[in-house]
């Protein structure tokens, strides 16, 4: 590329310079800086009536099929059952009322079967803690995605 | 002098009360109101009966599983046999029950000579189709049954419950935890 060239291109682009030079600087702020959350708790409630609604023929759908969670950042997972029937999840039974409180140490995919869910299967995605600079782009890129959160 | 630790003195307290509420965390899941653990009776590896509410006073871990597994179960007993080691003298204040999923084959006997490989402190149950099913629906334990070429072998829940001394169903860890997390837990349930 001769000067000549590059310089029309400045020229003509140069009010994106600056926007380049926003989003490199969001880009190695969030690639750099560490992942705090407020708290490492994913809550999940199985709300009252469902078991009842289930039972009428409706398709409930109270969990998602898969949750992800992320080593050191949203790494417990918290079951509530509001509902007034026992509900199962995994092979962990829960009385109307009680929350069960799970705290994951190990990246890996976990396989649950689950009463709250039509199809009866639930995943849970443990990923590893985002320590290096791509991973907490990811991270806060797939945050942003999901939940619309710029953490 | 006297004033530095009057003015030390609040922070001390709550670097303490901050301290204590971190050691008597849990490691494993915890339940939250814990429920009575369900009471069952089955036979017991020792030949005598099973009746888990006689364990009242000491801390329980329960486990499920059968002799003939391979993989799951010799590991998770052989971490309970370290925690029990490490335990020292506080030992005594455990109780490991394992329940057999695999009425069929463990027998008594089977179960005693398999689990004093371990600990022979620990004891093991077994008992009738029926009464073992209804043990695992109110734990909320399930166990299938899987054909293999030499016969089958049994998929079923690897999770180890946590009663606490008065028979309350606290806590629950999940499979892959080392013997010290089961120390600092059962630890926990001591302190109450």
């Amino acid at each position: 590329m001769t000067g000549g060239r590059l310089s029309g291109y400045l020229r003509r682009y140069w009010v994106c310079i600056p926007l380049a030079g926003v989003v490199i600087a969001a880009m190695g702020w969030a690639a750099l800086t560490p992942i705090r959350t407020e708290s490492r708790d994913n809550l999940f409630e199985i709300p009252k009536g469902t078991w009842a609604r289930r039972m009428a023929g409706n398709k409930v759908e109270i969990l998602p099929a898969e949750i992800r969670l992320t080593l050191g950042v949203r790494d417990i997972l918290v079951l509530k059952n509001l509902d007034d029937v026992p509900q199962v999840f995994g092979s962990i039974l829960m009385m109307p009322g009680q929350s069960f409180r799970l705290p994951f140490e190990m990246a890996a995919s976990y396989q649950f079967a689950c009463t709250a869910h039509v199809s009866g299967q639930m995943t849970i995605v443990v990923d590893p803690n985002p320590v290096s600079p791509w991973a907490r782009l990811r991270w806060r890129a797939g945050n942003l995605w999901r939940s619309g959160q710029w953490q | 002098m006297k004033r530095v630790f009057t003015l030390l003195l609040p922070l001390l307290c709550c670097a303490v009360v901050a301290n204590a509420e971190n050691s008597t965390a849990f490691i494993a899941g915890v339940f939250s109101p814990p429920r009575l653990a369900p009471d069952f009776s089955i036979r017991g590896s020792d030949g005598g009966e099973l009746q888990l509410s006689r364990y009242r006073g000491k801390v329980v871990l329960l486990s499920f599983g059968y002799t003939s597994c391979t993989a799951v179960c010799p590991m998770t007993l052989a971490v309970l046999a370290q925690a029990h080691k490490k335990l020292g003298a506080l030992g005594g204040n455990l109780q490991v029950v394992y329940v057999t999923v695999d009425p069929e084959r463990d027998d008594a006997e089977r179960m005693r000579k398999f689990l004093s490989a371990f600990d022979p402190s620990f004891i093991g149950g077994t008992g009738t189709a029926a009464q073992l099913a209804a043990v695992r629906q109110n734990y909320g334990i399930s166990a299938t049954k899987i054909p293999t070429p030499d016969g089958y072998m049994m998929s079923h829940t690897s999770y180890v419950y946590l009663i606490d001394r008065n028979g309350y169903l606290c806590a629950l860890m999940p499979f892959g935890h080392v013997p010290d997390d089961y120390v600092h837990d059962v630890n926990v349930l001591l302190q109450k």
